[in-house]
């Protein structure tokens, strides 16, 4: 069913659906309207979820903490400062294999105060042990969010789904729904491992681990976040084969004979879409490859997709400032370290708090890739200098 | 992708001019048309200048930056063309529409440097008269299909009579009164 709404209508509907036991949320924009638009659903009866309304979302996430300890199917919603407020739980709840279902909305961090897109609160959170999946537009938010309750339930890794903030939050636009029972069927009964309510077999949750055991139950955990890329990729097989919406780790866009090429994530792939159109039409071999999975990262993934590409400018919506460039751009460089013809490579930072970034900058990346200006490692796009 | 339209809602914070472009999406939606609706977030206070836009096309949109160059440019409020330019971006075969009490040429020799074809309609009043409040999103509605001939007019009637049948079951006056100012704006907008 073709239906009309923004990314954050999707991500709330997509909640409703999954019905799931215990919602705690904090609202803060852009990501209030998921929460408030569901909790509209609770209120109507629509969802049997408890709806827990907490004083902050430190508060929020460890009260999904406990929530999913004792065996719910647990969700939440948030943004910005209010992940930023949730991060020593964050690494908890990982540290726990706590399968928690985020909304997330990519908004810039403070100071000075900005309400408006870029990915550093997302990008901040990327060792917290929570897998990552950065959407393009609504219907991928939607499809994505309802993936995310099976990888996160069969990783026992909590996992974070993030729209881009106002542009799709906030943009309505045209999207496919399926039906309640189609939803239900597809996220199936919860059926928790080691539930703390479940008495004939008590277990101790959150024990303190000195260096006797520290070090091998973190291993478990990064073994448990490089299993989890295969859950993701059986799970998108799964959806697209169910619904016709195929998904893996990144999409790959006039990529294969494409001699220039742009690495970038969220609502600028569709945009660049359009450029990569024009450029082909001009004959221009111009690609695209828009990374979806972040965490956990395929780095070989991406190295056999990026290699025989000359020229890649990997594009960064936040900066680590670090002097060296953005996270993508790090990852995606040390991915193709091992390339027996490493490519050309350079960074483009853009649309910090929520600066548009349109076509005409992105034609500019094009043009920098094809007139070979790459010799400075890390460029800045659309800003005033 | 096909061929693209972009409009432009310029209003007041207020006036309705995000409800417009949501509006106006909806009733695409129902025509097979796929779309964007999406406002300008700046700080939301009542009374100052606010744009909201809608994309619109036979296929599937995947540009997700702002619109620059509009195809069609919708004015809630005249009082804002003494302080912005509502034509800047404006395509030159582009179309300009207008709420005011003013016919088309005297709009028309205000905006000297504009080439397109510029409609006017008095939709304050209309709203004034159907609706009891100055709410003029909604006859612009009407205005906009005729100066556009973007989407039947029938099925956007049909389209904005259920969301309002929704919204206000309580208040078939606001209903009644919407669906009457819109058909009104369409009979009564004049272009030049």
């Amino acid at each position: 069913m073709r239906v009309a709404k923004t990314g954050n209508e999707a991500m709330a509907e997509a909640m409703r659906q999954i019905n799931p036991d215990v919602v705690a949320a904090y609202p803060i924009t852009p990501a209030t309207e998921i929460v408030q638009i569901f909790s509209g659903f609770v209120a109507d009866g629509v969802v049997n979820t408890e709806f827990v309304a907490v004083e902050s979302e430190h508060s929020a996430m460890s009260a999904c903490i406990g929530s999913c300890a004792a065996g719910a199917r647990t969700m939440t919603s948030t943004s910005s400062q209010g992940l930023a407020l949730m991060w020593e739980m964050l690494y908890i709840a990982s540290g726990l294999r706590m399968p928690i279902v985020l909304a997330e909305v990519n908004r810039a961090l403070s100071s000075p105060i900005n309400i408006h897109c870029d990915h550093s609160d997302t990008m901040g959170a990327r060792d917290c042990g929570w897998i990552q999946i950065y959407c393009e537009n609504a219907q991928e938010a939607y499809d994505s969010l309802i993936q995310a309750v099976r990888i996160a339930e069969e990783s026992l890794l909590p996992i974070m789904v993030s729209t881009d903030g106002f542009i799709i939050s906030h943009g309505m636009e045209s999207m496919e729904m399926l039906e309640d029972a189609q939803v239900k069927a597809f996220v199936g009964e919860y059926k928790p491992q080691h539930p703390l309510l479940d008495l004939d077999h008590p277990i101790t949750i959150g024990a303190i681990d000195f260096t006797d055991y520290y070090f091998e139950h973190k291993r478990q955990t990064i073994e448990a976040m490089r299993n989890a890329k295969g859950i993701v990729a059986k799970i998108g097989q799964e959806f697209g084969e169910k619904f016709g919406r195929h998904y893996g780790f990144f999409e790959e866009y006039k990529l294969e004979d494409a001699e220039i090429a742009i690495v970038v994530l969220g609502s600028t792939a569709g945009t660049s879409k359009v450029v990569v159109d024009e450029l082909r039409q001009k004959g221009i071999k111009a690609g695209l490859l828009r990374l979806r999975l972040f965490r956990p990262f395929p780095y070989q993934e991406l190295a056999n997709a990026l290699s025989g590409i000359p020229c890649i400018a990997v594009m960064d919506r936040s900066d680590s400032l670090n002097s060296a460039g953005g996270p993508v751009f790090t990852e995606i460089r040390s991915a193709l370290y091992d390339l027996e013809i490493r490519p050309k490579m350079v960074n483009y930072i853009y649309g910090l708090g929520g600066r548009n970034i349109d076509l005409s900058q992105i034609r500019s990346v094009y043009e920098d890739l094809a007139t070979n200006k790459t010799d400075e490692l890390v460029r800045y796009l659309g800003v005033r200098e | 992708m096909g061929k693209l339209f972009e409009i432009r809602w310029h209003g007041r914070g207020g006036q309705g001019a995000k409800t417009a472009s949501i509006l106006f999406a909806d009733a695409a939606i129902g025509e097979g048309k796929y779309i964007q609706a999406f406002p300008e977030y700046g700080p939301e206070r009542m009374g100052a200048p606010v744009q909201a836009f809608n994309r619109l096309s036979d296929e599937p949109i995947t540009l997700h930056c702002g619109v620059d160059s509009p195809d069609v440019v919708v004015v809630l409020d005249p009082s804002l063309m003494e302080t912005i330019d509502v034509t800047q971006g404006l395509k030159q075969s582009g179309v300009l529409l207008i709420n005011t009490n003013q016919e088309p040429k005297v709009m028309k020799d205000r905006l000297s440097n504009f080439g397109g074809k510029l409609w006017t309609v008095d939709a304050s009043t209309i709203s004034k008269e159907e609706l009891g409040q100055e709410i003029p999103n909604t006859p612009m509605l009407g205005a906009l299909i005729k100066a556009t001939n973007l989407l039947d007019f029938e099925g956007m009637l049909e389209d904005t009579r259920k969301k309002l049948t929704k919204k206000f079951k309580s208040k078939p006056e606001v209903i009644d009164g919407n669906i009457n100012s819109i058909k009104r704006a369409y009979q009564e907008v004049k272009g030049e």
